[in-house]
């Protein structure tokens, strides 16, 4: 029986009125569900600054561990850390990027390129705990590096290896083919093409890959402790600069070291309140460190979108 | 006055895999003149083009038969032999849409010279400045060279990439299409200087615009389904063309 106008309208305004009942119903869900990330992050950074702010000093960062909570610093720490990962870097960049312009412009696609990306993207998803065991029986069992910043530097390298390499080959995704025929069109070789376009093209999203798997890898806590790590360190690793010649010195890499996170990790275990508030602001350093790495990669990325549209 | 050939095509097959996309081409090259493939979508042009300077070498399962001999050396560019590399130093491509490098002006230019290993400044200086003129963009870029290419126009772009073939000397320029993602003003500035690029160097172009060929060349080849249905001059092929196909395609009545 066909419906009368008036009848009809009516029927569609009861429809819109429920479609826009499930509209509003959704966004108070997804307002909600986004505000308990947002608060619980919020919390937990206030209680971090409440609790560690006050311990925050000039003393506090230039001072070693010590049994007095209120003289303990996290020198060996930081240095620890950043020794660390700068061995990281040095071994990741060159490897993960040289395999990534390998894996996009050198290999021919066929199922053997196929399985190892598959596998490089599965190794991205490992256990940081399980390159520890590797480090561990690779680097101080068979290489004899020992518990040392080189065999921390470079379990973390292994760790952080996939993501450089999956930075690398996006970045290079990204370049459109017709800048590559421009290239090879001019006579170029395929070096040439690599060397010229491919890698100062492709060197903002390599950098911002590189630098967010750097700021993982220095909350890393597990393959460090497995690589045998200490927890109580106070003594700086030797000097890379010597007074005799060649004023360079390596002996650093075979240094023991601890790290930030290990340092958080032996205060929080301790029953004293006061440790807990060094705990908590060696917490905020970390943070700092790591928001810090994370805004260079965003500025990069800036700085190198502005320069590049295809 | 006897034609005189840059090149000949013999006999060219060519293959994407098991697909055979030319078929028995045969073509001469006239030297300093302009020659247009035309034809419907897809019926070879730009993969014809693309074998003057070996781009099929770029991608696997590409396969080339018969010969085309570049003169007056007698070298048969397809030939496996012969390095793709070495090719492409002497045949410079324009492409269909304008692809300068993120580089600056002066340094798109360059970059053909420096490949070759060519370093010194006075010399890039000189060979830049000239490949500008010779492309008409010099007087639009003096003042800027050192600028980022992306902030030139379309037009001006594509005529950078002219600027970036011519550098190198090439024996023969190829173009693909090269005002197809132009408007009229960039279009007609093309042309106009391709007319005179064709007294310095042998030119193929490829166009979808019969308007554009019949403007610009000085011979045209109409192909269709990877083969050469006619080639003639270019006034012939537009006012008598000899095959029924022709005709149909050059008055709109197919393609």
């Amino acid at each position: 029986m066909q419906k009368s106008k008036p009848e009809l309208q009516t029927e569609i305004k009861k429809r819109i009125a429920v479609t826009k009942f499930w509209d509003k119903v959704f966004l108070i869900t997804g307002l909600l569900s986004t505000l308990v990330g947002l608060v619980l992050l919020f919390t937990l950074m206030a209680d971090l600054f409440v609790n560690g702010f006050p311990r925050l000093s000039y003393k506090f960062l230039t001072s070693f561990p010590s049994r007095f909570p209120e003289e303990a610093g996290i020198l060996s720490a930081w240095v620890g850390s950043f020794l660390v990962l700068l061995v990281t870097a040095l071994a990741s960049i060159p490897l993960g990027i040289a395999a990534g312009i390998y894996l996009e412009e050198y290999a021919r696609k066929n199922w053997l390129t196929d399985i190892i990306e598959i596998n490089i993207a599965n190794l991205a998803g490992v256990p940081s705990i399980v390159y520890g065991l590797l480090a561990l029986g690779l680097f101080v069992n068979f290489f004899k590096f020992g518990e040392s910043i080189l065999t921390g530097g470079l379990a973390l390298a292994l760790l952080i290896l996939p993501m450089v390499i999956m930075a690398t080959r996006e970045a290079i995704r990204a370049i459109p083919n017709s800048i590559r025929e421009a290239s090879y069109a001019l006579g170029a070789t395929k070096w040439q093409t690599v060397q010229s376009h491919i890698i100062p093209y492709s060197t903002g999203g390599i950098l911002t890959g590189v630098i967010i798997g750097l700021s993982r890898a220095i909350g890393e806590t597990a393959p460090i402790i497995t690589v045998g790590a200490l927890t109580f360190i106070a003594f700086l690793p030797t000097s890379p600069f010597s007074s005799e010649f060649p004023f360079i010195s390596f002996k650093w890499l075979l240094d023991p070291f601890t790290v930030m996170p290990i340092q958080m990790f032996n205060w929080v275990s301790r029953p004293q309140h006061e440790f807990q508030l060094n705990a908590a602001a060696a917490g905020i350093v970390l943070m700092i460190m790591t928001l810090l790495m994370n805004g260079v990669a965003i500025y990069i990325r800036y700085r190198f979108r502005r320069k590049i549209k295809w | 006055m006897v034609k005189e050939l840059k090149a000949e095509v013999k006999k060219l097959n060519f293959y994407y895999g098991g697909v055979q996309a030319l078929k028995e081409i045969n073509l001469p090259i006239e030297r300093r003149k302009v020659s247009a493939l035309i034809g419907p979508s897809g019926c070879g042009k730009t993969t014809f083009l693309r074998c003057f300077n070996r781009m099929h070498d770029l991608y696997p399962h590409n396969r080339y038969e018969g010969e085309i001999t570049l003169y007056p050396d007698n070298i048969n560019i397809i030939s496996p032999e012969i390095d793709p590399i070495e090719i492409r130093m002497q045949i410079s491509m324009v492409f269909q849409k304008p692809n300068p490098f993120p580089k600056s002006i002066y340094e798109n230019v360059a970059y053909g010279l420096r490949v070759r290993g060519t370093s010194k400044r006075a010399v890039l200086d000189e060979k830049v400045e000239k490949s500008l003129r010779g492309a008409a963009l010099w007087d639009e870029v003096k003042d800027r060279l050192h600028h980022l290419a992306f902030d030139l126009s379309g037009g001006q772009q594509q005529r950078l990439c002219i600027a970036r073939a011519l550098a190198t000397d090439p024996r023969i320029l190829l173009f693909d299409e090269p005002t197809s993602a132009l408007d009229p003003t960039a279009t007609s500035k093309i042309e106009e200087l391709i007319i005179q690029l064709k007294d310095e160097v042998t030119i193929i172009i490829v166009t979808h615009n019969m308007q554009q060929a019949a403007r610009v060349s000085d011979y045209t080849a109409f192909m269709y389904l990877g083969e050469i249905v006619e080639y003639d001059k270019t006034d012939r092929i537009f006012t008598a063309p000899s095959n029924k196909l022709t005709e149909e395609y050059i008055t709109g009545r197919f393609g």
